[in-house]
Parts: C-alpha cells; structure tokens; sequence
C-alpha cells in the first residue's frame, strides 16, 4: 500500500488536495441555486442535491485522507507529505504544508467527523440547505489548513477564517439564543487570536533575513517559516514571556481553559447538531494542538518557566473539577456535555504541561477520544431532540423500554466518555495521570478524583433518562432510531472499541513526534535559561 | 536602469513631471465646457459622467506609465517619486468609484447636474498636487483646489435640507481648519524662511532651530490643520454629520478618497520636513493615533444608521492609518498606501450597497438590511466582503487583512518599534467587529420584516463598482504579492533621487544623508 501510494505521487499532492476538494465541493453545491424561502426543504425534497454532493465530497475526501495513514512512516520524525510554493515572497510567507503525527491523527479525525457531520445533518438541516453544506464544506478547508500549514503566517489565516463559517452556522441554524451565542464565540476568539497575529509579526521580524532579490539587490525579509523561526528566532526572556502570553490567550479561548470558556456553553448548546459535534470533536482540539505546535516549542522557556506553568496547571486542574462539578448539575443535556468538555480538555492541558512523553501521549490520545465520544453524545442528544423537541433531563425518563438501540448505545457512548477500561477514554486519561503523576503527584490525584465526579455526572444523567419509570405520556412514542442513523453510528462506536482495545497503531504514529516535542521543549527551555542565566 | 531625472527648473520638463496632473485638470475644464453647454438632462449627465470616467481611465494610464518609467526629479517644489504615483493611482481608483456611483446616484435622486462630475474631477486633481507637493505653498494649493470642490459636492443636492446643512458645517469646519494649517505654514516659514519641505529640514538642522518656539508652535498648527482633514480625534466632530449629510457617493469619496490625499500629503510633510530628530511632536502623534483608534471604534458601536456607522469607521481608519505615520519609514509609506487602497475598494463597495438600499432622503438604518440575504444574496455576500474587509479579517475580507498587517509589521519594524500603537490597534480591531458583524448578523440572521420594501435592481455602474471592488479585495487577499511587490519597491525614493540600495533604509536615516 505504502509503495503504491507513493507510485502514484500521493505524498506531493495529497495535502493541497484535502485542502481544495471541499472548495470545489461548497462551490458546486452553491451552483445549484436556493430552495424559495420558508420551504421545508427536506419534505420537498430541494435538500437532497446539497446534502448529496456535500456528502459525497466529504466520502471522497476521507477515502483520500485515508491513505495518509499508510503514506505515513511513523519511523521518520520531521515533516511528511510536504507540500512547498511561494506565496508572498516580498514578505518572506510561503505556502508551506506537512505533516508530523500528531497533525496526521488531527487530520484523520477531521475528514472522519465532517464526513459523519455532513451525513447527520440530513433530516435536521430543514431550510437553506445548500448554504449550510457549503459553509460546512468550507469549514473542514479552515481546519485542515490549521493542522497543516508550516508557515505562520499561513496558520493564522486558517485559524482566523474557519471563524467565520462556524459563526454562520450557528447564527442562522443555530437555536433560539443564537444570535448572541455566535457573536459571543466570534468575539471571543477574535480577541486571542489578534494579539496572537502581533506576536506572529514580531517573531517574524526577528527572524528576518537577507534574501538576494530577483533584481540583484538585497533585501531584509521576515521569515515566516515555521522551521526557520524555531531555528533564528531569539528573544529576550522578557519579550518571550509576552510572545507567549500573547499565543497562551488565542489558544486558551479555543480550548477552551478555564476562566477563558464562558462562550462554549452558549455556542454548544445553541449549534444545530453538527455544529456542536465538530466544535467539540476538532475545533476545540485546534487549541491544545496550537499549544503543542506553537506555544509551548517555540518559548519553552517562558512555559516551562515555574511559574507560568504552575498557573497553567493549576488552571487546568481548575477546569478538570470545575467542568466536571457543574456538569452535575445541569438540567439541559446538551449543556451537561458541553461543560464535561471543559473537563476532558482540562486533562489536555495537564498532559501537555506536564510534559512527560507519557503525559503528552496520553493528551493526544484524549484529545482523539473526546472527539469521537463527545461527537457520538452531541448525535444521540441530536436524535433523540428531533423526536421530542426538548433536551432537559427532566423531560425523559425510562425511555430504554421505547427506545432500546439508542439506550444501548448511549450508555456505551457515556461509558467510553467515562473511560471506562476497554473503551478508547480509559486509555488516554490513564496515561495522562500516569504520567502527570511523575512530575505532578498532586495535581495528578486531584484530578484522579474528578474521574469519580465524571462517572457520577453522566451515569446519573443515564439514569434519569432512560431507566428512571417511564411517566411521561410523551415519552411512550417515540421511533427507535433508524437505519440512517444507525449507520451513522456505526462507525463512532468502531472507533470507540477499536481505540479502547488496540491502540498501538495510533500510539505508534504519535509517539515520534511526542518524544521530539518533549525533547525540543526541554532542550530548548535548557538552552534559554542558560542564555538568561549568561545575560 | 538609469533614472530618468528631470530638472524642475526647466518649464518644459516641469511640465513632463505634472503631465498626468496637467491631463487631469485640463480634461476636468474641457468637461466642465461640455457639461454647461447642454440643457440639464438625465441623459447628458449621464454622458458627462461616462466621460469623466474616461478622463480618468486615461490619466490613470498615464499615471501608471510614469510610474514604470522610473522618473525622479532633482529639489523642487514637485516631488518625481513611486509614491507619488502610487498615491495618484489609489486616488484615481477611488474618483473613478465616485464618478460611476454619482451617475447611478443622480438617477435615481432625480438629479441632473451634470457639473458634479466635473466637481469631483477637480476635486482629485487637487489631490494629485497634494500627492506631488513637496512645498508648503503647493500642499496648501492643493487642498485648497480638493476642498473648495468638495464643499459644493456636499451640498449639491440643492433640494435636500440634510445635506444644506452638512455643506455648510463641512465649509464652516473646513475653512477653519485651513487657516490653522495657513497659519502654521506662514509660522514655519517665520521661523526657518523656507517653504520647501527639503529646505525646512535642513535649515532647521543647520540653524539648530529644535526648539524654536516658533518652529513648535508652527509645526503644531500644522498638525492640527491635517488632524482636521483626516478626521482624527479631537477633531473629528464635524465628519459624522457632515458625512451623513452629503449624497452617498461624495460621502464615499470624502471618506475614502479626500482622506487618502490629506494622509499622502501629511506623511510627506511630516516626514520629509519634520522627522523625528527635528519636531517634538512625534509623541503627540501617537496620542492622536491612540485616541482617534479608540474613540472611533468605541462610538462606531452606538451607530445604527449605517452612514454613520461608516463615518465613524473612516475616523477609526483614520488613526490607524496614523500608525503607518508614526512608523515613520519607508515601509510605513508602502503601507499607508496599501492600506488607502484597501480601504478606498471596501468603502466604495459598501457605499453602493448603500445607493441601492437608500429611498428618498431617508438614512438608511443597519436595520433595513435585515433579512437582505433572503431577497439579495448577491448583494448581502457583497456588503459582508466590504464589512470583512473593514474589519481586517483573512481570506472573507481579502486584503483588508494584509491592509492591517502591513501596518502592523511597518509599527513593528520601526526603529522605535511602535509596539503599544500595534496592541492598540488590534484590539481596537476587535471592537469594531461588533458594530461590522453587526450589519452582517442583520442580513444573515435576522428575518425580514413583513413590510420591508424590496430594493429595486441594481443599477450598471453600480454593479460595476460592487463587483470590481469586490473581486480585487478577494484577489488581493489570496495573493497581496501582485501589488506589494511594487509598494516595497515603488516607495524608498522619498526624499532627493538616490537610486540604490535604498530599499530597506528607513525614511528618517535616509533623509539625513
């Protein structure tokens, strides 16, 4: 497969291709023209061109990214599949893509979920469809180019233009606050991410270099390169502390850390279904993984300063119990997931700044896991709204007797968020406190506690939905899900067993790029404390 | 390549250097010739403007020529250099924008005066001469000629109260900031009896006038007198009425394209008669900066009419624009520019937005647009570019983006790295994102109202103006190489011909050799 692959010249043009395949696709599905307004489009039958070729689009496009999974030698450490061309030469930014594990499994979870995001948005997508489907298929270019641009420059339009996709999907699809839920995560993220560009420009700037232009003279360019700043830039300990300050705001709104995550609940809770299963199941994912390729390698020294680090541990072990204690008491469902996500990516940060190879390891592995089982949640909370149009707690009751396949599986889905050994969140929370416990051993048994609170939470949230005594007249007719969503689920709950059972495949393609951020940061954060110490 | 160097003192050469001006106004007065020979008719206004246009297209292409032609000039009162010519092409982007809005405009507000085409024609040929000047006497010239003819444009709609009383307000304001700059000239000149801009800096050098209260009084009547015409705070109270006033395509022109000529010239002045090491007012430049950006976003948030709402979007762009200034360097001036360009496309954009939704004399309210998407997708996508590009966001706005980062890395890059000016201005940024995504949100996801009247079909060069501005905002945002490629190159001859290697060498180290 390998071989063949790379017959084919998969590993040159792979990358810009995931990267326009859904341009094309939101392009021909806008060629189609608009439903007249105020129809329901999918009894009409005007949702099935859209819904089609989005659908279709986003099939080719994981069958594509599928091959990246072979393609990748998991031996090599450094950048995969490169893809290279000047971009603006006068400003030293290049079109620069690649890949390290960690962005191959990022990349794979993307094309996967938008695939199943653009299939479970079938029925419930009611008007305007064919916007929808193109800003969806837009969005899925905004965050692939995240994961994969090498250039900083690059990175920041990414990570600034999947804003405004996401933004529309909640405003005009979203629930009846959604208005201010959309703004509220626009405005949000837009103010990290702006003082996140001035740190981009200045470190650009001091790694500028003398280029001979094409008319012979010499000129200072910035550079924008992600290696070439890794490499030459060098600050003062001071400015790195801002710099880092600077990056640690943009990617701590997306995560969202606490006190940063007031706009997920709303966003969350407000998305239409799919909005709210690729919010939790990728674009919080872009924060941590900001924070593996950005903040902490390239001023290890500021994070890895004591300080720093125990705030932002501290913050993260805040978020693990503070996330984990307010989802117990939430009526809306949809709500309670929301929040236990501030605890899952609470476990995130632990990892990463605990900063054991372990530790990181088992951050990715979490990071994977929630975005399979939180994305499987927020499905089953969409299901099973469509049918009764509510989504508190108190509204159900007993429903496992009405609606079993979709008991069995959200208790299964609920026990995998859980970690339960056996299914995929076991191991990457294991492996978080396993190596949190190293360096951490306080901080790592708080959190071990909160594991406890997690079980509580959504076990007892379970319970009163389906197995407390069915008392609601309403509740007795509901349809048990159907064979669209049944293949719908299908897949998530093969990853959560497959995840669960045998994850040394995954592992191994992320243990190199682990080991190197590990090695960079500590050689790196050596390196500027003797500098700082020379000074 | 050799530069072609012109001597200023030859009239025939002199003549050479002013070509594309000369073509302009003389163009404009064979025109205004035309325009009063007919009786007043829709369609001779019409003609007289499609004209006009053309006049332009051609003094564009002129303009474009020189600025390949690799010209310089030796100390005159005229400045031969790239940015002039840059600044020249973005002003007469911005004439033609207006030209081509006021004929679809006069249409449809029942107006046939077919001079307003020329007024605009001799409005930017004063902004040319502010672009050359490099002389106090032809920087006073010159905004003379642009202010006189913009005054009447404000108020060229005889029949409209609303716009009797932002001419007025807008003579009154301007007048008065015109005697400020007057007096500061005839100050300057007291005190270093120069007019010249190359002159006053090396007299000032020479005599060590540094602290001459004169010099410093001189020089903050100058400041003042261009914080008037750029709208920057605190004297920026007469551009929300007077811009509400005024028919929408002046109102354009006047934020967009007037504001541009003030800045060419105030950087000129500033940089090439008073850097840094000769005037102490650099540092109340920053305040102005600091103020202008904050102030204007922050009341930019109450508006609701959507004139308003962009004139006091223009006094916000106004103090980042002053960021570019307060670089003070060659790659502040590239970015000036390329920031003038990007703001003249998406404010012509969103200006025509306005026409076509604009009924009678009514303002038009952020509200009216409410549900546009159902009934116009085309012209709400349009209006969400123009506001994207505002805001400076990636990709959706196009080269509003690059717009504010060119400014950015020119602050950044300073010799005095100008790092709070950069905080503040992204973060000022980020309040406008509520009064810009306001309009979006209203179009997208507000229904519209039962009653809502549709806006009738867009009008020719209306369209014109949307979809080319919209299309080179797009373009330039994927690709801002195909114009910075010539801002980095165009702009380092500032100051006498130095033909090499002066790329990279900021304007302040460059000027004192």
């Amino acid at each position: 497969m390998h071989e063949l692959l790379l017959s084919i010249g998969y590993d040159h043009w792979i990358l810009p291709v995931l990267l326009a395949l859904p341009l094309i696709g939101a392009a021909i599905v806008l060629m189609g023209g608009r439903a007249p307004e105020g129809e329901d489009e999918v009894a009409s039958g005007a949702a099935m061109r859209p819904r089609g070729i989005a659908t279709a689009t986003f099939a080719l496009e994981f069958v594509l990214s599928l091959g990246l999974w072979f393609a990748f030698d998991p031996d090599v450490t450094g950048w995969q599949q490169r893809f290279d061309v000047a971009w603006i030469p006068s400003w030293g930014a290049r079109f620069t893509l690649g890949l390290d594990g960690i962005a191959l499994m990022m990349v794979l979870l993307t094309t996967f979920i938008m695939l199943l995001a653009s299939y479970g948005s079938w029925t419930s997508i009611r008007h305007k469809s064919s916007a929808y489907y193109a800003l969806l298929l837009v969005l899925t270019t905004g965050m692939l180019g995240v994961f994969m641009s090498l250039d900083l420059l690059l990175f920041y339009l990414f990570w600034e233009v999947m804003l405004v996709p996401m933004y529309f999907i909640v405003g005009i699809w979203g629930g009846t606050r959604r208005i201010y839920a959309s703004l509220k995560f626009f405005i949000y993220t837009m103010v990290g991410s702006l003082l996140m560009l001035v740190a981009i420009v200045y470190l650009g700037l001091v790694s500028s270099t003398l280029v001979r232009m094409a008319n012979g003279s010499m000129q200072v360019i910035p550079n924008f390169s992600y290696d070439a700043v890794m490499a030459t830039a060098r600050v003062t300990p001071h400015a790195a502390l801002w710099l880092f300050g600077a990056f640690f705001l943009a990617f701590a709104v997306k995560v969202p850390m606490f006190p940063f995550h007031t706009w997920l609940p709303d966003a969350h809770v407000e998305a239409p279904t799919a909005g709210s299963v690729v919010l939790a199941s990728i674009m919080l994912k872009l924060g941590t993984f900001g924070f593996i390729r950005l903040a902490v390698p390239l001023f290890p020294g500021a994070a890895m300063d004591n300080r720093v680090r125990a705030v932002i541990l501290a913050l993260a072990v805040i978020g693990i119990v503070y996330g984990a204690l307010v989802s117990l008491v939430q009526p809306d469902f949809k709500k309670l997931v929301a929040y236990s996500s501030v605890s899952h990516l609470g476990f995130v940060m632990l990892g990463i700044f605990a900063l054991t190879v372990q530790s990181v390891q088992g951050a990715l592995m979490v990071m994977i896991n929630h975005g399979l089982s939180t994305g499987a949640l927020f499905f089953l909370i969409g299901m099973i709204y469509e049918r009764r149009h509510t989504r508190l707690i108190s509204a159900y009751g007993g429903i496992a007797r009405v609606v079993p396949m979709f008991s069995a599986m959200l208790v299964f889905v609920s026990l995998s968020s859980i970690g339960l050994p056996g299914t995929n969140g076991f191991v990457g929370e294991f492996l978080v406190l396993l190596g949190a416990y190293r360096t951490y051993p306080v901080l790592a048994v708080i959190a071990t506690t909160t594991v406890i609170i997690a079980a509580a939470y959504l076990l007892w949230a379970v319970q009163r939905i389906l197995f407390n005594p069915l008392d609601k007249v309403e509740n007795e007719q509901i349809p048990d899900i159907n064979r669209r969503e049944l293949l719908l689920m299908a897949p998530l709950l093969a990853g959560i067993i497959w995840l669960g059972v045998y994850p040394a495949p995954v592992l191994r393609r992320m243990q190199p790029a682990a080991e190197q951020f590990v090695r960079t940061v500590e050689a790196r954060a050596a390196l500027s404390t003797a500098s700082a110490g020379e000074q | 390549m050799p530069f072609h160097v012109y001597d200023l003192a030859i009239p025939l050469q002199l003549t050479k250097a002013l070509f594309p001006d000369l073509l302009l106004m003389g163009g404009a007065m064979l025109l205004l010739l035309w325009a009063v020979w007919r009786t007043e008719s829709p369609a001779h206004q019409r003609s007289v403007g499609t004209l006009s246009i053309g006049l332009c297209v051609i003094t564009l292409a002129a303009t474009i020529f020189m600025l390949f032609h690799r010209t310089a000039a030796n100390d005159g009162p005229i400045a031969v250099d790239n940015f002039r010519w840059m600044a020249d092409v973005v002003i007469l982007l911005g004439t033609i924008g207006a030209l081509a809005l006021s004929i679809d405009d006069n249409d449809r507000s029942r107006t046939t005066t077919a001079e307003m085409h020329v007024l605009i024609l001799l409005a930017s040929s004063g902004m040319m001469l502010l672009a050359a000047a490099r002389d106090l006497m032809i920087v006073f010239l010159g905004i003379e000629l642009m202010s006189v003819a913009s005054y009447s444009l404000a108020g060229i709609n005889r029949r409209s109260e609303r716009s009797a009383e932002g001419a007025l307000k807008y003579f009154l304001l301007g007048a008065f900031s015109t005697a400020f700059l007057l007096y500061g000239i005839a100050l300057v000149y007291g005190a270093t009896g120069a007019t010249g801009l190359h002159e006053i800096r090396i007299r000032v050098l020479e005599l060590g006038l540094e602290r001459s209260p004169l010099l410093l009084v001189g020089v903050a009547l100058l400041l003042i007198g261009f914080a008037f015409k750029i709208s920057a705070v605190p004297f920026h109270m007469w551009a929300p009425d007077v811009y509400d006033g005024s028919p929408n395509p002046v109102t354009a022109f006047m934020a967009a394209t007037v504001k541009t000529a003030a800045f060419v010239a105030f950087l000129r002045v500033w940089l090439e008669a008073f850097p840094g090491e000769v005037s102490a007012w650099h540092r109340a430049l920053v305040g102005i900066a600091i103020a202008t950006m904050v102030i204007g976003n922050a009341i930019g948030l109450q508006q609701r009419n959507l004139k308003r709402m962009l004139a006091y979007s223009s006094i916000a762009h106004a103090g980042f624009l002053m960021v570019a200034i307060a670089a003070g360097t060659v790659q502040g001036a590239s970015a000036l520019l390329f920031y003038a360009l990007a703001y003249t496309l998406a404010t012509f954009g969103a200006f025509a937005i306005i026409v076509v939704m604009s009924r009678g004399d009514a303002p038009v309210m952020t509200d009216d647009l409410a549900g546009l998407w159902t009934i116009r997708p085309w012209l709400a996508s349009g209006m969400t570019v123009f506001m994207m590009a505002l805001m400076g966001f990636p990709i959706v706005g196009g080269v509003g983006f690059f717009a504010k980062w060119y400014i950015l890395k020119a602050a950044l890059q300073a010799p005095q790295s100008q790092t709070l000016l950069a905080v503040v201005l992204v973060l000022t940024t980020v309040i406008s994102a509520g009064y810009y995504l306001y309009v979006v949100m209203v179009m997208f996801m507000r229904p519209r109202a039962a009653d809502a009247p549709i806006p009738p079909a867009t009008a020719g060069w209306t369209q014109f103006v949307m979809v080319a501005s919209a299309a080179t905002i797009l373009i330039l945002g994927i690709l801002p190489d195909l114009v910075v490629r010539y801002a980095d190159k165009g702009i380092p001859i500032m100051a006498v011909p130095q033909p090499q290697g002066m790329t990279t060498v900021p304007a302040r180290t460059a000027l004192t050799r």
